[in-house]
């Protein structure tokens, strides 16, 4: 027995004096660790991420009718209203932390984040890279050192935030690999170094438009003359696809759902400007349409390690018909979107919530299914439109291997 | 030949059956009685020619035999059977004595199983050219025959195996249990005699054998495909063939032992230091796998102890563990094996004229195949051994012997710690997030790493319930059950055969694995196969956990190519059941043959997840893994 370790004991004891970073998994699955009450966004059973999607996305130009125009209003007074929770996470947090210092500056990061997740055209890991810039500003490290374990508090209360969105995740994750494995940072003095990272937060903006550059380039070749393409949602990816294969000349058609929170709508908008001949579908529809549909394409919030997707709600079932069905399914997706999670189903990943709309009062004693993403395993899914490249499902944990170990 | 063949024909439904039967030969190569004949009493041809070839060929060198005729032979044998009255067809092929088969049988054999006198008179190729014309019969029997025999001869009689006469197989079976069983004594008290006597003569006869019969397949095909071919060809062929051979041999640095190739067997066989008993009526499929009678290996050992001069007492003992089975676990036994070799280590000091680099090398081979002999390495247990070679080979030379000694022995624990017991926590640090309260969790065997799992998921708190599918022979679950019970988790324990009954109200399955292969095949415990695969039915997750030591380059589709036959004395005996001995005295029936596998394969669909010491992930990036950890930490 002397090769089984009392590891265990071992463990406990670092699980529990351990505050840091704890997966966003186990942090909502155990009863409140030490840390449950600091800065988590107090509303949490909604999630940030897909509230503030609904907000940008869902926003249907003065044109459109009227009931989507309501439904407009409607948001932005929820985000209106999530503003105020903002204010109050703060207050939340500052119950919890043991570090003063540090639970300060998760406050401004966290404020510097929303500031800059409020812009529809930012992508949410950008926001995050940028607020973690603004702290490295702000920082009065004197050294290296200091200055990563700041950055690695501050990103840790930006993931623990909001721990529905996987880009966040992601995006704090990158740049924390890039602060702590840039060797180049070693040899410059301090100051230098600092400025490069900031430099670096800036860029970063740069390549999220690039990647869609790019994305849209390699997926030329799989659209072609006169398909009819699925598409589920509002993806800026997917529209920045379109939208080239638009101005290449490309005759095809779109078919937009527009449940279940409405940016179908808002692209199918956009895609009436562009002057594709487009057609909204209700969700329930998908299988009905099925055949006359050439392509599937997605965006996704999340690329995981399996190579499947966390997409909007829908995604999943869509996915399936496509599937039964031998139509290709698609997914654009920027690389700073994949991130190291697993989930084995459905219920095992953070729930991330949103009130959904039915028009009519839900009599108290109904339960309404308010999950706004599903869990698409790889192996419904053809390819994946990348950066890097266009990927099959099992390359992803490939380029996750080797990005992060 | 042609008496011969009229009576073969008479007796057409006979003769084939015996021609075809392939089952049971290992058995037969042992108990031959023709073969010890020959030394003896040469002249008494017939009989010793059948016996000789169906018997040494079949058993000898199976591999010879292309599969596929071989089952063709079984099913026609079968059909066939019915009209049989075998014995007294055997009984008369015994005495009547075919004189032009005769001469080639008497040449064959030499007094050791393994050594083969090169005194054969020559007559075979005669006998091929002017074989009758092939009937179905002939045909059948060329099929079987073994190569290997033919070759032994030292001359061309690659042609004898069209003559063998079906019936000698029948004439085999007849020998009563203690005839063969004097045979054999009286073959290990002459193969005893023979090395005494000086090796030399033998071994190079039988390097010329083996040399001769490594390329067996190619020859036996060739021959049994055109039945007229000239003996010259043949012995061309062998003649060029044992170059080529040699250097291949040199090129491939392990080529993992085939049990059914005979001549190897016997090289293997006079290296051995441990002396095992070849066990009985193995499964056609598996004859390539080392099957021994367990049990009788330890007194003889034991007695060995101090004639083993080379062997560290330390390596010594953890031979013997493994072949009791006292250690067991791919990390057990590979930690064993690492403390044993460190200690071996510490012992050690360079002979003079020597380096320390080589024959430290050396030294450590020799104390592997020691292990081997005792228990075949596992994967894992490979992959160290890898490790620790590839350790010493970069020793600086300018090192002192001091110096490399303790840079090594730093090496192995620091791989002891790294790659085993702290991957284990890494791993557990992982699979502990996929548990949530109100799982039901299902595990086969006793995996070590998925009992951490489990407890630390205990202890985190979670409220889960365990489900324990265990199986005979070794129920290996029970020890498992034993220690989760004691902590105080909720258990079920089931056996493999209630799996899917219970598999409906599972949520996650956790199984242990002792390889995982590139393709993503999980190698692990005979049964896991089973579970993974009901449990995908079942649309349950199946997650395995495996340390990336244990992960292996090499691609493997099925269970058969590389796998472990255990005792099959524990299958066909219940412990404790008095009651059950339907198989009392059955166990040497030529017709029965007992197959007690240890590992099987997973094919990689039916894992959702692997999780290793780099995190979770899929079946698919398993290659990606194998290749980084290579050029990161390990060899190369």
């Amino acid at each position: 027995m002397w090769w089984r370790s009392a590891s265990f004991i071992l463990d406990r004891q670092q699980h529990q004096n351990r505050t840091v970073a704890p997966s966003p998994e186990s942090f909502l699955l155990s009863s409140p660790p030490p840390m449950a009450d600091s800065p988590l966004n107090p509303k949490s059973n909604i999630s940030a991420y897909y509230q503030t999607r609904a907000a940008h996305h869902a926003v249907v130009t003065s044109d459109w009718l009227a009931q989507a125009q309501a439904a407009v209003g409607r948001h932005s007074d929820d985000d209106g209203s999530l503003g105020d929770d903002k204010g109050a996470a703060p207050i939340g947090g500052g119950g919890g932390g043991g570090e003063e210092e540090g639970s300060g500056k998760a406050f401004s990061v966290i404020d510097e984040f929303n500031s800059w997740r409020k812009q529809p055209a930012l992508a949410e890991a950008v926001a995050a890279i940028r607020a973690l810039a603004a702290v490295i500003r702000t920082s009065e490290a004197t050294t290296m050192m200091e200055l990563e374990i700041e950055l690695k508090k501050a990103s840790d209360s930006l993931k623990s935030w909001d721990t529905t969105s996987i880009s966040l995740t992601a995006g704090c994750d990158l740049f924390m690999l890039y602060v702590t494995r840039t060797s180049a940072l070693e040899y410059e003095d301090f100051n230098s170094a600092k400025s490069r990272l900031i430099e670096r937060a800036e860029k970063f903006g740069e390549i999220s438009c690039k990647a869609r550059r790019i994305i849209a380039m390699l997926s030329q070749d799989f659209i072609f003359d006169g398909c009819t393409i699925l598409v589920h949602g509002f993806s800026r990816v997917v529209l920045e696809v379109l939208k080239t294969a638009a101005e290449n000349k490309k005759h095809f058609r779109v078919l937009c759902t527009g449940r279940p929170d409405r940016t179908g709508l808002r692209f199918s908008n956009e895609l009436a400007k562009l002057d594709v001949p487009v057609k909204l579908l209700i969700d329930s529809a998908v299988a009905y349409t099925m055949d006359e549909v050439d392509v599937v394409l997605f965006g996704a919030d999340g690329v995981v390690e399996s190579g499947g997707i966390i997409n909007m709600m829908g995604t999943f079932q869509i996915a399936l018909v496509a599937h039964s069905m031998n139509k290709p399914v698609y997914v654009a997706a920027e690389s700073y979107k994949f991130a190291r999670h697993y989930p084995l189903d459905q219920k095992d990943m953070s729930p991330a919530r949103r009130p959904i709309d039915f028009g009519v009062p839900i009599p108290s004693k109904v339960e309404v299914e308010t999950s706004a993403r599903d869990y698409t395993p790889p192996q419904y899914l053809t390819l994946l439109f990348t950066d890097l490249g266009v990927l099959t499902p099992s390359v992803i944990s490939d380029e996750l291997i080797q990005l992060y170990l | 030949m042609d008496p011969r063949r009229t009576a073969r024909t008479v007796s057409d439904p006979k003769v084939r059956q015996v021609g075809f039967f392939t089952p049971a030969p290992p058995e037969r190569s042992i108990s031959d009685p023709p073969r010890f004949q020959d030394p003896i009493q040469p002249p008494s041809p017939s009989p010793t020619q059948v016996n000789d070839h169906s018997p040494s060929g079949n058993s000898l060198s199976p591999v010879m035999i292309p599969p596929a005729h071989h089952h063709s032979d079984n099913f026609l044998r079968t059909a066939l059977q019915v009209t049989s009255p075998t014995k007294a067809f055997s009984y008369s092929a015994k005495t009547v004595t075919i004189p032009p088969e005769n001469e080639d049988v008497a040449s064959s054999f030499s007094p050791g199983r393994k050594v083969f006198s090169a005194k054969s008179p020559s007559s075979f190729p005669g006998v091929k050219a002017s074989s009758v014309p092939a009937s179905e019969l002939t045909t059948v029997s060329v099929v079987n025959l073994p190569p290997g025999i033919s070759e032994k001869a030292g001359g061309a009689s690659v042609e004898v195996q069209n003559d063998r006469p079906v019936s000698a197989k029948t004439l085999k079976e007849k020998t009563s249990k203690a005839e063969r069983r004097a045979l054999q004594e009286a073959q290990r008290a002459a193969k005893a005699a023979a090395k005494a006597e000086g090796t030399k003569a033998s071994s190079a006869a039988s390097k010329v054998v083996t040399s001769a019969n490594t390329k067996p397949s190619k020859a036996a095909k060739s021959s049994s495909q055109k039945n007229d071919g000239s003996q010259v060809a043949a012995s061309e062929k062998k003649g060029g063939d044992r170059a080529p051979e040699k250097d291949r041999k040199k090129d491939a640095p392990h080529p993992r032992m085939q049990y059914d190739d005979k001549s190897r067997v016997e090289k293997a066989k006079k290296r051995a230091v441990v002396k095992q008993t070849e066990a009985r009526n193995r499964v056609e499929l598996f004859r390539h796998l080392p099957q021994y009678e367990h049990g009788t290996q330890l007194p003889d050992l034991e007695t060995k102890f101090f004639e083993l001069d080379p062997m560290h007492p330390a390596v010594y003992k953890v031979g013997l563990q493994y072949l009791s089975g006292d250690i067991r676990g791919g990390n057990a036994r590979c930690i064993a094996m690492f403390q044993a070799f460190k200690e071996a280590i510490k012992d050690y000091s360079t002979p003079p004229e020597k380096t320390l680099i080589r024959d430290l090398t050396a030294r450590i081979s020799s104390y592997v195949s020691f292990l081997i002999e005792c228990r075949p390495l596992s994967i894992s247990m490979g992959n160290a051994i890898k490790f620790l070679k590839n350790r010493i080979a970069k020793l600086p030379l300018a090192l002192s012997e001091s110096e490399a000694k303790s840079t090594l022995m730093l090496d192995i624990d620091l791989f002891i710690n790294e790659k085993i017991i702290l991957s284990e926590k890494v791993i557990v640090k992982h699979a502990v997030t996929k548990i949530q309260d109100g799982d039901v969790l299902l595990t086969y065997g006793a995996s070590s790493v998925v009992e951490m799992i489990l407890l630390h998921a205990h202890e985190l708190g979670k409220h889960f319930h365990v489900v324990v599918v265990d199986s005979r022979p070794k129920l290996e679950g029970q020890l498992l059950l034993r220690r989760l019970v004691r902590k105080g988790l909720s258990c079920t324990y089931t056996h493999v055969n209630a799996v899917s009954c219970i598999m409906q109200d599972v949520t996650r399955v956790f199984l242990g694995a002792s390889s995982v292969l590139s393709n993503g095949t999980v190698y692990s415990r005979v049964g896991t196969a089973c579970v993974a695969m009901v449990a995908h039915a079942f649309r349950v997750p199946v997650l395995v956990c495996c340390e990336a030591y244990k992960f292996h380059e090499r691609v493997q589709l099925d269970s058969i190519c590389f796998n472990e036959l255990g005792n099959p004395d524990a299958i066909s005996k219940v412990q404790g059941r008095e009651e059950i001995n339907y198989l009392d005295g059955l166990v040497n029936q030529e017709n029965l043959q007992l197959l007690n596998l240890i590992y099987d394969a997973t094919p990689s669909d039916y894992v959702s997840m692997i999780i290793t010491d780099y995190g979770m992930i899929p079946p698919t990036s398993v290659p990606v893994i194998v290749r980084e950890y290579r050029r990161d930490h390990l060899w190369s």
